[in-house]
């Protein structure tokens, strides 16, 4: 890891410690703020993967795209989806990405390029072969990202979508965050094989498992897989094994983790163990806290401005089910 | 007036995608079998690739799923894809793209991405195929918000509407009949002929009695329009053209003119597309209709045999019979 660390620039260690710091501290806030009381709203707790999303987005411009889930908070955060605009949509409030219509498990931020984010599993992935599709039909090297869960990628979805991208040798990056749980069922019990890297050999395209609490080791991944699809090589499958130390959703205790696995865990932690890569790297602990101390204080600013926001008019939440204003009414 | 010409709707279509194809490098078409030179099960696609070619005309693998995920993926790039679902019976396969990411997308991103691909698909009824090849299933498409569903009855209509499904900016299943492909009829000559998504059409007129149809159910019911014209029924027959929206106003004017309504279609009569018309009429009509709305069309089995197939959908006694009920006269059969 040490090795690899050295590759970056001290701009970019910090620009992943950032990252992961906002959506950690964002995730955190939603749920306390959940659990007293002070808003009605549900999320899926993203605390534990804040380092795949963080090196992923760090391998990537702001014009590739990406598809995501509703876990999928960290990965808003690191490809750059302002923080009132995420808050607003778990919150339903007009300044949420799509004025409070969406919910925290339809995200969409195109200028950032977030291009959908789906609360029904598996289904990103044909979605992020049809954007992978256009960049190739426009003769652009953009990139396409679709992240999802090790569950994901027990569905005809995933299938059906991963053989047409390596069929057609389309610039897409598959980014299972491997969490080791499909709500509440352990990966080991949904399939028989031990990585889901090897999936990709079944359908002709690279395949690769990583450290996902490492934010390094994941930029390093995603950066070659990006790198591959923008050259033309086609798809890869990057497999980052990490863990969600959280319930499914807010409110779920995660009371079928073993106690055993949850400690040995805790001691891989990113948020713990990250800090000391950047100690390696020379920051003081004087620098990583602040870094940390910043992103609270950016999230806590986000949550006062967007709890004042109004929720969405009457007229707001039945328009754009069709363009030109069209309405379909039964009266 | 525009010249016009004697060609098939396998034709129309053929012609409409052509136009798209030449005219816009946004489109393109997607799905399995397509390329030349199998040009697809229905033969509808003949030719297109060796004009346009493999990059524009995309043979896909058996993924209905994956053809409607790159369809919208591509879409909300700018693109607007024409993809194929072969046979109707196959799209529950696709039903989560369509229903939860491209009837939604617009909505749930608050205007931000947009979804304008065209979705074509075959009906197979009436082809002796059986229970998981036969189905009518517009229904299905009509409950869901962010949708439009177009079901042309002949080859100028068919054209015209897939021309307007393509370039619309909303996400739109165009179905067509596998049993009317053959189905002559006069086409206006050159591009840029349109008709309106969401405007019906009387295909013949009259006063006693408004037959209320679409697709493939439109042979049926004018053939029922013609017996009935021999007793002495002058039945209007209403082609919808567009399922979803529905041209409520032409209904309504229609029936409130002859206030009696027939709705004929292949679906299955329970819940089906003529449940919604049948209860708007009586909202707005009530008081003014001379006889309950009556609804034909498919028991409610599943598609028997070739053998069979007839006994359990829609006919031209089906619809002649209802008429009659609204008239008040029984059949003496
Ligand atoms: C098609 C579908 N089936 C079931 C569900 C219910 N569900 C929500 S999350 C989840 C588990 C998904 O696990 P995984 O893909 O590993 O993602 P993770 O939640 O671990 O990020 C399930 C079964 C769903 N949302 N969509």
């Amino acid at each position: 890891m040490s090795t690899l660390t050295e590759q970056l620039t001290r701009e970019q260690l910090e620009q992943l410690w950032k990252s992961m710091c906002l959506a950690e501290r964002l995730d955190t806030r939603i749920r306390a703020g959940i659990r007293r009381g002070e808003f009605a709203t549900v999320i899926w707790p993203s605390r534990g993967q804040e380092a795949v999303s963080a090196g992923a987005a760090l391998a990537l411009r702001e014009d590739d795209r990406l598809v995501t889930t509703y876990r999928g908070l960290h990965d808003h955060v690191a490809k750059g989806v302002p923080l009132t605009e995420i808050i607003g949509e778990v919150l339903g409030t007009s300044t949420g990405a799509s004025r409070g219509k969406g919910g925290t498990m339809h995200i969409a931020d195109p200028a950032h390029g977030v291009m959908m984010t789906t609360g029904i599993v598996g289904s990103g992935v044909p979605v992020g072969v049809g954007l992978a599709l256009a960049a190739k039909k426009d003769g652009s090297d953009r990139v396409t990202v679709v992240s999802f869960g090790d569950g994901a990628t027990n569905t005809g979805s995933f299938h059906e979508g991963v053989n047409l991208a390596a069929t057609w040798k389309l610039p897409v990056v598959f980014l299972c965050q491997n969490n080791l749980y499909a709500e509440m069922t352990p990966v080991e019990e949904t399939m028989a094989i031990d990585r889901v890297a090897d999936r990709a050999k079944g359908v002709g395209m690279p395949g690769v498992t990583v450290d996902g609490n490492d934010p390094v080791a994941t930029y390093n991944a995603v950066k070659d897989a990006v790198e591959l699809a923008r050259a033309g090589g086609g798809p890869t499958l990057v497999e980052a094994v990490t863990f969600r130390f959280e319930g499914h959703y807010a409110g779920d205790t995660g009371h079928y983790i073993p106690d055993e696995q949850l400690k040995r865990q805790k001691a891989l932690d990113p948020m713990e163990t990250f800090p000391r890569t950047l100690r390696d790297a020379g920051f003081t602990d004087a620098d990583i806290e602040k870094i940390r101390e910043d992103a609270g204080a950016e999230v806590e600013a986000a949550i006062k401005e967007t709890v004042k926001a109004a929720p969405p008019t009457t007229e707001e939440i039945t328009s754009d089910v069709y363009a030109n204003g069209l309405v379909v009414s039964h009266e | 007036m525009s010249k016009t010409r004697k060609i098939s709707i396998r034709e129309a279509i053929n012609e409409a995608l052509d136009e798209s194809l030449r005219t816009d490098p946004k489109v393109f078409l997607l799905g399995e079998d397509l390329a030349d030179p199998a040009a697809g099960v229905n033969a509808v696609t003949r030719g297109l690739a060796t004009a346009y070619g493999n990059d524009r005309v995309m043979n896909t693998p058996i993924s209905e799923a994956a053809i409607i995920g790159a369809a919208i993926g591509a879409a909300f790039e700018g693109y607007k894809p024409v993809a194929e679902i072969m046979i109707m019976d196959f799209i529950g396969i696709a039903m989560d793209q369509i229903v939860n990411h491209a009837a939604k997308a617009r909505y749930m991103s608050g205007g931000r991405t947009t979804c304008p691909i065209t979705i074509r698909t075959s009906i197979f009824a009436g082809t002796g195929s059986g229970g998981t090849h036969s189905q009518s299933l517009e229904a299905w498409f009509m409950h869901v918000p962010g949708m439009k569903v177009v079901y042309p009855s002949n080859p100028a209509d068919a054209k015209g509407l897939l021309l307007s499904a393509i370039e619309d900016p909303d996400p739109v299943l165009f179905i067509e009949a596998s049993r009317l492909y053959g189905a002559k009829g006069e086409v206006p000559e050159g591009d840029g002929i349109r008709i309106p998504l969401g405007k019906a059409d009387v295909k013949r007129q009259g006063s006693d009695v408004t037959i209320i149809s679409w697709g493939l159910a439109m042979m049926t019911a004018l053939a029922a329009a013609e017996v009935l014209a021999s007793e002495g029924i002058e039945a209007e027959v209403l082609d919808m053209r567009t399922l979803l929206p529905l041209d409520m106003e032409a209904v309504i004017g229609s029936v409130s003119r002859t206030r009696r309504a027939v709705i004929a279609h292949n679906a299955t009569v329970v819940a089906g597309p003529g449940a919604e018309i049948a209860a708007q009429i009586a909202t707005k009509l009530f008081g003014e209709l001379n006889a309950p709305v009556q609804r034909v069309g498919a028991k409610f089995t599943p598609i028997p045999s070739r053998a069979s197939e007839a006994a359990v959908t829609l006919s031209v006694d089906d619809i002649v019979r209802a008429a009659k009920d609204t008239m008040g006269k029984q059949d003496n059969a």
